[in-house]
């Protein structure tokens, strides 16, 4: 009697599981991201859009905080309890990804014939032969300018590096407005915004980064020396206390309308757009000499791909192909102006800052950040190496030559083409 | 009670018992971890498996230039972190408990109360308000300086590879001063009224009574404080964590063995973690905070004289 009872609440149990187990088909996807600042258009957009036409699959977008996406979300592959969907870094941190079996070949997904060799390079294999990331975005560096400000005194658009230099002096002259909105406490603008920025125009974007990847340049050539000239005079343009300015401050600083020129990424466009009350414009890093061909950074940013421990890869794929699509190119760059697409599907975006920054892709050549290639897989490790640098030369503590010196040994220290 | 009157002692099943919950978790939680840790750091990888190394990883540490230039830095700076503590903290927290034993001191308790409470918030909110406090550009800090005149002293002390350390240091020590002033406090209320008394009787008050009474009795108390700064500080990561980043800036100024062995271990930007990397400094942090505290345990608390009243 008593295990006859027993045995019906168990085969009760099974079946009540099994009956809530069949309810819960709906496939889940959950999606690993840095980009915590779009929570809001994954969730009110993105998702919907996609979960309208795929009825069954349900959409987590779940990101983690930038700086420490990296950490955690190696941690969390190695524990086993990564999303289904990664959100992919360029090159190196998603290559070493894919060698450790953490994130699936993508290479003969249908949505992957809409983009261009050099959309995927960021994201293939040495040889070019796998994908393991569908690209979602670029990002294009530059300079966004307060245009009530340039009125104000009477500036124009800089074209060269010296009416650059001309316009920040009279900026300071005038006393109203912090010429350049930069600080060095966080590091990462000073290389980002500031060596990568400018730099293209120096080393001749792809030319002087292939170069340099195949050891016919070092860093102590005059090209790649020379940008950090440039920074070091940045410094008499800086906010008072800009040593200790963290990375908000200065989008504040540019936002609140107390700063005139912004070294930019065309990230910020979104948020600036938000917050900023004045008109804003933008140029791209302005050339040495007029006349010379512009070079900018167009920079393969960010991509997704699929953990190949997913349980539903299936559903993934059919993420991942609608990422291809030309619904997602068009919804993602209008959602999120300053991140292009990819893809080679014809976007049109709304946007005119993120219009002006897209259209120098016409007129100047594009090229990516000189460290993120090959250049940064080991230690010491370039890419953080030229954080420190640059920060340190805005700053004032370390000469060009030095900075340049020492990143030159620490490269040659581990890569055979510099050896 | 004496061996003849109980000649087969029972077994004490108790003691086990209570006992096994605290040495099963801490073993689970704690022991193990540590050895998972020293074991990680004798190996390496290579080719995607766990390859034996022995002390290699500890030859590259501290012989590979960058790898000790970036060890020897982030080692002076902690000592330099544990030097402030000690030279700030401890004394402050010991004349802060003084002046709060004295019984003619008003609104002790508000006191008590207001040096006590940085030390229960977290890191991330201390590190944002002093961020914030000392920010050129929104900071109370200039504002204030600028309303005395001075604000020729302002710096932005977190900005600058010369005062950042010491900047940080003090503001641990700002949030921290609660528990030396706490522990010695409770070792002052402790000292007995008749010792005091007797002290009062042959003409010992006031500051020597505080020098020659008061101070031997909580001599020990100190001891326990600066074994745990000692420990607290080697250990500490959180705060410049959040107030300058896992590249402690500037310049690695900040730089200290939590956030050296974090930036190893986990990788940081384009950098990959290198876990066993990671281990090895985990595993020299452990043996240093080791070689404190025996050195503490072996040759002063047995020196460290008692009284019992």
């Amino acid at each position: 009697m008593k295990s006859t009872s027993l045995k019906g609440l168990l085969l009760a149990s099974t079946l009540l599981c099994s009956i809530g187990y069949a309810q819960a088909q709906d496939a889940e996807l959950t999606i690993e991201s840095w980009r915590n600042d779009d929570l809001e258009i994954w969730q009110s957009k993105l998702i919907p859009a996609f979960e309208a036409k795929h009825p069954g699959i349900k959409v987590k977008f779940t990101p983690s905080a930038p700086a420490e996406y990296n950490a955690v979300l190696n941690s969390k592959l190695e524990a086993g309890s990564a999303g289904d969907l990664i959100t992919c870094r360029p090159f190196d941190a998603s290559l070493a990804l894919y060698e450790d079996g953490h994130l699936a070949a993508v290479t003969d997904l249908e949505g992957m014939k809409n983009f261009s060799d050099v959309a995927k390079s960021g994201w293939s294999t040495d040889d070019g032969s796998v994908q393991f990331c569908v690209p979602m975005a670029s990002v294009i560096h530059g300079f966004i300018y307060n245009k009530d400000a340039f009125d104000e005194l009477g500036l124009s658009v800089p074209q060269t590096e010296a009416e650059l230099f001309a316009a920040l002096d009279k900026i300071k002259e005038d006393g109203n407005y912090v010429p350049m909105a930069m600080g060095t406490n966080d590091q990462w603008e000073a290389a980002t915004m500031g060596y990568q920025n400018i730099g293209p125009n120096y080393w001749k974007g792809e030319e002087g980064r292939l170069a340099l990847i195949k050891g016919d340049q070092k860093l102590t050539d005059d090209v790649w020396v020379q940008p950090y000239e440039t920074l070091a005079k940045w410094k008499d343009y800086l906010g008072d206390g800009f040593e200790a300015q963290t990375y908000p401050d200065s989008q504040n600083m540019f936002t609140l309308g107390r700063a005139a020129i912004y070294p930019a990424g065309s990230w910020e466009i979104s948020g600036f757009n938000n917050l900023a009350d004045f008109k804003m414009g933008a140029f791209p890093p302005p050339v040495r000499n007029a006349g010379d061909d512009c070079y900018i950074s167009d920079h393969t940013d960010i991509a997704i791909g699929m953990n190949p421990k997913t349980a539903n890869p299936e559903a993934a794929k059919a993420f991942l192909n609608w990422v291809g699509s030309e619904e997602f190119a068009t919804l993602y760059a209008n959602s999120l102006p300053g991140f292009f697409s990819l893809s080679n599907h014809d976007v049109k975006m709304d946007d005119a800052l993120a219009q002006e920054f897209v259209s120098w892709r016409g007129k100047c050549n594009s090229t990516i950040r000189s460290t993120y290639q090959i250049l940064s897989r080991g230690t010491p490790n370039l890419e953080n190496e030229t954080w420190n640098a640059s920060a340190n030369v805005i700053r004032g503590t370390e000469a060009p030559q030095d900075a340049a010196k020492r990143l030159q040994d620490g490269l040659a220290s581990w890569y055979e083409n510099h050896k | 009670m004496s061996a003849s009157e109980q000649k087969k002692k029972p077994v004490r099943w108790h003691i086990a018992v209570f006992l096994a919950p605290a040495v099963l978790i801490y073993t689970a939680i704690m022991i193990l971890p540590l050895f998972g840790t020293l074991q990680l750091s004798l190996f390496r990888e290579v080719d995607q498996s766990q390859v034996f190394v022995g002390f290699d990883n500890f030859r590259i540490l501290f012989g590979d230039p960058r790898w000790s230039e970036s060890f020897w830095n982030a080692l002076f700076n902690n000592t330099w972190f544990f030097i402030i503590h000690m030279l700030v903290q401890n004394p402050l927290g010991i004349l802060f408990a003084a002046l709060l034993s004295s019984p003619k001191l008003r609104f002790s308790v508000f006191y008590r109360t207001a040096i006590f409470v940085p030390t229960i918030l977290s890191f991330v909110i201390v590190g944002f308000a002093w961020k914030l406090i000392l920010s050129p550009l929104w900071g109370i800090a200039p504002d204030m300086l600028d309303a005395v005149g001075l604000k020729s002293l302002f710096a932005p002390w977190l900005g600058k590879t010369e005062y950042a350390l010491t900047t940080l240091s003090l503001i641990s020590v700002w949030q921290f001063i609660g528990i030396p002033m706490m522990l010695i406090y409770a070792a002052l209320l402790s000292i007995p009224d008749e010792v005091l008394e007797a002290a009062e009787c042959d003409g010992i008050t006031g500051m020597s009574q505080f020098w020659k009474i008061k101070l031997p009795l909580v001599l020990p108390s100190i001891g326990i404080i600066s074994i745990l700064t000692f420990v607290g500080n080697f250990n500490a990561f959180d705060l410049i964590y959040t107030t300058q980043g896992a590249l402690a800036g500037p310049d690695y100024a900040t730089d200290i063995l939590g956030t050296f062995l974090y930036r190893t271990f986990f990788g940081f930007q384009l950098q990959i973690g290198d876990p066993n990397m990671g281990s090895t400094i985990a595993s020299v942090m452990f043996l240093i905070i080791l070689a404190g505290v025996s050195l503490y345990l072996f040759g002063i608390q047995t020196r460290l004289r008692r009284y019992q009243f």
